[in-house]
């Protein structure tokens, strides 16, 4: 098997292992439709501000949860947003973490909502990290072919 | 009820077709707006985006004008429903669809009563959008 084909297979792996393992749902094959030879980044650079975003939401809900009186509607608006954001890039677990951390808002519990966010920070870290490598097979792939 | 296009002649068709129509993107969301833009780009290359209701009102009130306007009900300085307000009473008659990460079941009523004529679920989808251009074709 070439260089190239074990790239693909690869790639093909990874993305069916995302998606099994609810990572990704429909709406990451919604954004990979969407690329073509005129934006050939295309979802790169959706999830690079994705990225961006949720850095700073999460460093908010941290904040939001350390003040001496906590202002849950402003968490809650923090973690609305970034379920707004993982559900339109197709992050499945991420998007349904934000779903339960929205309940433990509206029922302002302050240890349930520790909790919660410390789950949504790994979840996300563990997110990232497989994206960017099946970001990396698609660069490689993309090398071989030239 | 498809605004200003209702006077043409010509029934508007989804990919391909050699009608134009304008659209504009209206949400404080870049990821949003990011997709959203390259969806409609799939039917259409007439496109502009603002980041909120003011920006929509002050866009349409220069003189702008949209076939289609898709706007987000939560946003900053202005939100969806207070801009889709202030445009039906500028007398601007495109079609408005919102769009919200909110429950839709519990959202229609108030898009409607805004003046608004469609309202989906984020994120669009290219069937939604196909769907959508269906409906205002046969509306057409």
């Amino acid at each position: 098997m070439d260089g190239m084909t074990q790239l693909q297979r690869q790639w093909r792996e990874h993305t069916a292992y995302l998606r099994k393992e609810g990572y990704l749902d429909d709406q990451f094959e919604q954004l990979q439709k969407l690329q073509d030879e005129n934006s050939p980044d295309f979802v790169a650079e959706v999830v690079s501000i994705f990225f961006d975003d949720s850095e700073k939401l999460l460093n908010n809900m941290a904040r939001a949860l350390e003040q001496k009186v906590v202002d849950f509607k402003q968490v809650d608006a923090h973690v609305h947003q970034f379920k707004g954001s993982s559900a339109s890039i197709g992050a499945m677990r991420v998007k349904n973490l934000c779903i339960e951390f929205r309940n433990h808002c509206e029922a302002q519990s302050l240890e349930e909502c520790v909790r919660c966010l410390r789950k949504l920070q790994y979840e996300y870290s563990v997110l990232k990290n497989q994206l960017e490598y099946l970001f990396r097979l698609e660069q490689q792939i993309r090398a071989a072919g030239v | 009820m498809f605004g200003k296009g209702a006077s043409s002649s010509k029934s508007m068709e989804i990919i391909g077709s050699e009608k134009k129509f304008s659209v504009l993107i209206v949400d404080d969301d870049p990821i949003i707006r990011k997709i959203h833009g390259a969806l409609v780009s799939k039917f259409t290359t007439e496109i502009q985006e603002v980041k909120n209701g003011k920006e929509a009102v002050d866009l349409c009130r220069s003189g702008a004008s949209f076939d289609i306007i898709f706007i987000d009900k939560k946003m900053p300085i202005m939100n969806g429903l207070e801009a889709t307000k202030e445009l039906r009473a500028m007398g601007v008659n495109s079609t408005i669809v919102g769009v919200t990460s909110c429950d839709l079941s519990s959202e229609r009523n108030d898009f409607i009563a805004a003046g608004q004529n469609q309202c989906y679920e984020k994120p669009l989808t290219i069937e939604k959008i196909k769907s959508l251009l269906s409906e205002l074709n046969k509306n057409n």
